[in-house]
């Protein structure tokens, strides 16, 4: 859509217009729509939405790990200057674990069980570095000390049998910074580990982030754990991004319904005074949109025809805070 | 969740489920008498023709058709050779070509089962499509076949059972690249710009093993079997090198005057593929359960 040809100055990922389509048995499927975000150097990205958003199928097609049929990709994810959707799978394969780094949700299935914690940690560096023998071990080393990894010469030849979740989920961070990517995509990284653990790995992706400066793109559908770490927020909706904001304003000030729900701080229309609202009802299913706002099948706000029947666009709200909808709800009742 | 994610991938590593799986194959009496046979098989086949005690072509004609004695444990045949020395000495043919063969249909099966598997699409179609074509024939009349075109001999029966036994490795293969390719940790790999050819030989093939290995043992059992009736219907070992298979044939012209000519060698290629099989079927059975039943979910997709 865009006609522009060069990235904003100042964001190392951009990504716009993306569109994710499934050809699936029943038909195609848009899983993604139009979507739109940049994140620049040591800043952090916060993509939130329920489960089943859209969220995991945009960072993968960012990455370029979506099967291609049945997957089809379309806009532009600009690293840097150049378009990766352009890109040869080559090159493709050259920016993945070198300049794009990702961790996945589920830190138990993540890591072959049949090869040792000091391989996999020294993969990435083998094969984009060219580093080996006890350069490349030593590296090992100290990426996993760099995680938090206790005694981690120690820990080279073991298994990932022999770790605990968080412990692998620390292996795993390693593994996607051990070349020093200008891009971390965290997809649900905390999800799977307690509490505890989470704001131990919340914590340290700080930390390695303020050392190394790069941007990071933080996948939850857990509004809870953004306050604390993300400079901005997108929310995401049956595959499109609903509203866009800086951490502060979303939180003090959320426009969308579904924001406002996803926060829980919805007051109900014609309710009993302060009493809180989840989100009743489910998203859409992909192959039959609803033809007007997504969101309109579980709103609590539907004020106009038009929200049935026309799809709304993202319009600007505040500094840096954009919505779609037709009216603004931050205020009860119409506008 | 957890319980879900523990069953799809292997907690153990390649060493320690090896050892287990070795533990559980010896805890099985069967199976340890199996692995004795099998021991020494290949003994024989090392060192037959240093241990017989006969010549393989020792012609005596006044010794001809002995029965079984202390001198000649299996008799003698027609032309008074011991029938136990060339038991002994035949059995490295017979092993030589069952591993060659499966080797053949291991390396050529399994390589189109990770590339049909890990690709998919219209090149899984036209692979697997030859393989159920291949599969679809007796394997002996396909090996006939095979051996039609080729001409008999040694090495022509080892390639026409190498390719008859490829499609049962190519499948078992395929169906479990499909499960493991979808693997967090082939996406993980991925992810760090691992290439195809790192992902299939790092990441997937060791997760494949298990089964491979099963079917491998149960393979040399039908290859060693394929042998002597290929040898028996005289399209492989060629006289005067002898093999089970071709003296069972040689010896059922003598049934009724000298029936040990036919019988020992019979039962030599009956032992050995029993051997075999029950190794075979103790280690899957070995295979601790969670894999096993990630196999057989494996085999069904
Ligand atoms: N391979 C696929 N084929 C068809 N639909 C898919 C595929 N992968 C994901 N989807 C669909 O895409 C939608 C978004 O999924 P996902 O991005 O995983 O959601 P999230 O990460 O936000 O929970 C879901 O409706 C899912 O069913
Ligand atoms: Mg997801």
């Amino acid at each position: 859509m865009s006609a522009e040809v060069s990235s904003p100055a100042e964001s190392v990922l951009s990504v716009r217009d993306l569109t994710v389509r499934f050809a699936t048995r029943r038909g195609v499927a848009t899983v993604v729509d139009d979507v739109s975000w940049e994140v620049a150097a040591g800043e952090t990205l916060a993509i939130v939405g329920e489960s089943g958003s859209g969220k995991s199928v945009s960072a993968l097609a960012v990455m370029g790990l979506l099967p291609t049929p049945p997957a089809r990709v379309q806009g532009q994810v600009w690293l840097e200057g150049s378009d990766l959707l352009q890109a040869s799978p080559q090159e493709r394969r050259r920016t993945r674990g070198r300049r794009l780094g990702m961790v996945f949700q589920d830190p138990m299935t993540s890591l072959n069980p049949f090869l040792t914690i000091g391989k996999q940690v020294s993969e990435g560096v083998e094969h984009h570095l060219g580093l080996h023998g006890s350069e490349l071990r030593d590296r090992a080393v100290e990426l996993l000390g760099l995680v938090g990894i206790p005694a981690p010469a120690d820990r080279l030849d073991e298994h990932p049998h022999q770790f605990s979740g968080g412990m692998r989920q620390r292996v795993m961070i390693a593994i996607a910074l051990a070349c020093e990517p200008q891009v971390l995509i965290a997809d649900e990284a905390t999800t799977a580990l307690d509490v505890t653990t989470q704001a131990q790995i919340i914590e340290l992706l700080g930390r390695l982030q303020e050392d190394m400066g790069m941007a990071v793109v933080w996948i939850t559908h857990d509004l809870g754990v953004v306050a604390g770490i993300a400079d901005r927020v997108s929310v995401m909706y049956a595959g499109q991004v609903v509203e866009e904001a800086p951490v502060d304003a979303l939180y003090a000030d959320p426009r969308h319904p579904y924001t406002q729900g996803l926060l829980g701080a919805l007051p109900v229309i014609g309710g009993h005074g302060r009493e809180l609202a989840t989100i009743s009802g489910l998203p859409p299913d992909p192959l039959q949109m609803p033809p007007g706002c997504r969101f309109w099948p579980r709103c609590t706000r539907r004020l106009d025809a038009r929200c049935e029947h026309e799809p709304p666009t993202m319009w600007e709200v505040g500094p840096g805070h954009r919505v779609r909808t037709f009216y603004d709800t931050a205020r009860e009742g119409s506008r | 969740m957890s319980d879900q994610a523990s069953s799809q991938a292997p907690e153990a590593p390649a060493a320690e489920q090896r050892f287990q799986t070795l533990r559980a194959v010896l805890a099985n009496r069967l199976a340890v008498v199996g692995l004795l046979v099998l021991a020494a098989l290949v003994v024989a086949a090392l060192f037959g023709p240093q241990l017989a005690p006969y010549g393989i072509n020792a012609i005596e004609v006044e010794d001809r058709f002995q029965s079984p004695s202390l001198d000649h444990l299996f008799g003698t045949d027609e032309l008074g050779r011991d029938v136990f020395s060339r038991v002994l000495v035949a059995a490295r043919v017979s092993l030589q070509v069952g591993a060659i063969a499966v080797g053949i249909s291991l390396v050529a099966g399994v390589t189109l089962g990770l590339v049909a598997g890990f690709y998919g699409g219209r090149i899984d179609d036209v692979v697997m499509r030859v393989m159920d074509m291949l599969f679809a024939f007796p394997a002996i009349l396909l090996a006939i076949a095979i051996l039609a075109v080729l001409g008999p001999g040694l090495t022509n029966a080892m390639i026409a059972i190498g390719i008859v036994y490829t499609p049962i490795f190519a499948r078992i293969c395929r169906a479990s690249v499909l499960s493991v390719r979808e693997e967090v940790f082939v996406r993980a790999a991925r992810s760090i710009g691992a290439s195809d050819f790192r992902l299939l030989r790092l990441h997937i093939l060791p997760n494949v093993l298990a089964p491979i290995i099963v079917q491998t043992s149960l393979s040399l059992a039908f290859a060693i079997l394929s042998e002597a009736a290929l040898s028996f219907l005289g399209l492989g070992v060629q006289p005067p090198q002898p093999s089970w298979g071709r003296m069972l044939f040689d010896g059922r012209g003598f049934i009724e005057q000298a029936w040990w000519m036919g019988v020992f060698p019979g039962l030599a290629i009956f032992v050995t593929v029993l051997a075999f099989n029950i190794v075979g079927d103790a280690m899957r059975d070995a295979l601790d359960p969670k894999q096993r039943s990630v196999i057989e979910s494996r085999g069904q997709s």
